[in-house]
């Protein structure tokens, strides 16, 4: 069926549109290496300003981490009873954001979701640089990052004691630093086939050697191909538990003391429901812009968007359950502290934290119930950007609004950020941008291989009624 | 390769230094996976023990269709992922209950409980990299050479072509039969490689 035909059966295309729009497997090589190539599609000049903005951003991160330690961890405006302040919510906002990665090539995968393909290689890269930022936070917490080392098992002679293994803090070391190593060993392994062919593409030398030796030597053998299946369905079933471990282990942080407000057996599930919220609308919030800026509407088209926008809401009511169940658990365990806890939250001094936080996080992605709504371009970007806020929100108001009243009024306080917190928390957003805009354009952003079987499962089903290439 | 029964062909191959054994195999070139998935059975079928395929992306029914077996890999991990248990157990073990005893909050030195979030990551942290090494090592990578690489359009194999190979160390090998053999079967182009 030609062009022609589609159009003139647009019920078909509609109900069960194709994936990818590629003319054949050499069409889709070009349309995702050019990208990495850069000469016969050309880096538009838009992606360098932006890459300008985002580098200048990362500068005043390094800046402010310079002053903080040649300073002292008194720039922050972390206080007694808030110890755990605005650089603990960064870092568990950051590791949160890197769920959607990990679930959409793990669990997806798992699941036999096709529509992940053109979305994982950038959803993964994103788990690793949201990771990257979040470890930042709890580094220099720490005031002295240069003894970071003492955070792990080695034996050392500066130090003549060992970690405390009963404590929930050395469960999160080695969670995070799992699931960093674990993320990039996955990711790796998926760019393996794709950089062998910018290997066999590459016309300079030095591309060559440089593709040679980053692919290993991958010729696609059917031999590699059967290891290579069987360790990336091995690897995916190691994520799917990891990932739901991570943030239940960062939620143990806060579950396993006596705080009232963080002392809930819900926040396990609770925090990775969330997380995976906020890293599916943090995924929206970079395909699109990747999708304006380099042309990707033939690779990523509006059943990715719409699918991902089902999961935003999926995934949002269920936080919005957590929140009504923690305020009915508060008055139904007849505890007074807990029951102070819930009323301050939402109507103590920092109520507008908590109702930024149910706006954004509850009421707005209810919008996705109507189909117009999840499949327009400016609302989904608008509210990828609302969701973030609110989970931002979500962690600050765990976190800030918990501490801030202790069970002794005499030790009560109040947290305001200082221009060095907010001044950091914008480096990190530069550095994660920065390291996105560099992998967009210097590795292949979409899994070839992964795409190319979509390709050819769809040349089997949709015999000739492939939608049209779009002219760019 | 053209081998002219005329030519004396076992002379120039002496003084070129090039023997039988240095033929890598016959490629046959398909722009389909489902052609290739055929051909590679019938030319199973024909007797070829010793064969190998290329492709762009894993194509599903090939390893079947050529014989190739199951991966062991998970034999791998398993083991790797018993050794990344014990490692946490022995870990907190040893630093909680032998070179630091040290009561905090009235807990125990060591126990069970408090082992299993640690116990669980090193046991995906082991096992994760058990995988991806030991996927390399049983596919022979990272390596620098391979012979297939003597192919023309080898760099194809990465694209849009499907190649399917027969090995010259199979014992029903000869290059002129196996190159028709490949024609017979749909291949669009043949040709015999060099190793």
């Amino acid at each position: 069926m030609s062009e022609t035909a589609i159009t003139q059966n647009p019920a078909l295309m509609d109900v069960n549109p194709p994936l990818v729009r590629a003319k054949d497997y050499h069409d889709l090589s070009d349309q995702i290496s050019g990208i990495v190539e850069g000469d016969v599609i050309k880096t538009p000049t838009k992606y360098w300003i932006t890459l300008g903005v985002t580098a200048s951003i990362t500068v005043l991160l390094a800046a402010m981490l310079t002053y903080l330690v040649s300073t002292g961890i008194g720039v922050w405006g972390n206080n007694r009873p808030i110890g755990w302040a605005w650089d603990i919510t960064n870092f568990v906002f950051w590791i949160g954001i890197g769920h959607a990665g990990t679930l959409i090539s793990a669990i997806l995968f798992l699941f036999r979701q096709k529509w992940r393909t053109s979305i994982n290689r950038s959803a993964e890269a994103m788990t690793l640089f949201a990771v990257m930022c979040a470890g930042i936070f709890p580094l220099f917490h720490t005031g002295r990052p240069w003894r970071a080392y003492w955070l792990f098992p080695v034996p050392n002679t500066d130090l003549t004691m060992w970690q405390n293994f009963r404590s929930p803090l050395i469960w999160d070391v080695f969670a995070v630093s799992t699931y960093f190593t674990v993320s990039l060993l996955f990711w790796y392994t998926g760019l393996i086939p794709d950089l062998a062919t910018l290997r066999d593409r590459a016309i300079s030398k030095i591309k060559q050697i440089v593709f040679g030796i980053m692919s290993f030597g991958w010729r696609g053998s059917a031999r590699h191909w059967r290891n290579y299946e069987a360790a990336y369905l091995i690897l995916a079933g190691l994520s799917t538990p990891l990932v739901l471990s991570v943030h239940s282990i960062v939620s143990f942080d806060f579950a396993t003391s006596v705080i009232p407000g963080w002392h809930t057996t819900i926040f396990p599930p609770y925090f990775v429901a969330g997380a995976i919220f906020s890293g599916f609308a943090c995924v929206m919030t970079l395909l699109l812009i990747a999708r304006w800026t380099l042309n990707l509407q033939n690779l990523i088209t509006m059943k990715h968007l719409e699918n991902m926008n089902k999961i935003i809401l999926v995934t949002g009511s269920f936080v919005g359950y957590a929140y009504a169940c923690e305020f009915f658990i508060a008055w139904y365990s007849g505890n007074i502290y807990e029951r102070f806890q819930f009323w301050n939250r939402a109507f103590g001094p920092y109520w507008w934290a908590a109702w930024s936080m149910y706006t954004c996080n509850v009421f707005i992605p209810q919008l996705y119930w109507f189909r117009t709504m999840r499949r327009s371009l400016p609302v989904m970007f608008i509210i990828s950007i609302t969701t973030n806020i609110g989970m931002w929100f979500e962690r600050f108001v765990i976190i800030v609004t918990s501490l801030h009243r202790d069970f002794v009024p005499s030790s009560w306080g109040y947290f305001r950020p200082t221009w060095v917190d907010m001044c950091t928390f914008a480096g990190t957003i530069g550095l994660f941008l920065t390291l996105f805009l560099l992998f967009a354009r210097f590795l292949p952003m979409i899994a070839m291989s992964e795409v190319k079987g979509v390709l050819m499962y769809e040349k089997q089903h949709f015999k000739g009624q492939q939608a049209p290439v779009e002219a760019k | 390769m053209n081998l002219d029964a005329k030519l004396d062909v076992g002379a120039i191959r002496e003084k070129l230094g090039i023997g039988d054994d240095k033929v890598y195999g016959v490629i046959g070139e398909f722009d389909d996976p489902h052609e290739l998935v055929h051909a590679g059975r019938k030319i199973r079928e024909m007797g070829y023990t010793k064969l190998d395929a290329m492709t762009p992306f894993p194509v599903h029914g090939i390893d079947d269709a050529i014989g190739i077996p199951y991966s062991k890999l998970g034999w791998i991990v398993i083991f790797f992922a018993v050794c990344g248990t014990a490692t946490a157990e022995l870990l907190i073990w040893y630093c909680g209950a032998i070179q630091d005893k040290f009561v905090i909050g009235g807990k125990p030195l060591f126990d069970f409980s408090f082992t299993i979030p640690i116990a669980f990551e090193l046991t995906i942290l082991f096992s994760a990299f058990a995988s991806v090494i030991g996927m390399f090592a049983l596919n022979g990578l990272p390596r620098l050479y391979h012979p297939s690489m003597n192919y023309r359009m080898a760099h194809k194999a990465t694209d849009d072509r499907f190649l399917l190979v027969i090995e010259a160390d199979d014992p029903k090998f000869n290059p002129q039969t196996a190159a028709e053999h490949l024609k017979s079967v749909g291949a669009a182009t043949v040709e015999v490689v060099e190793g």
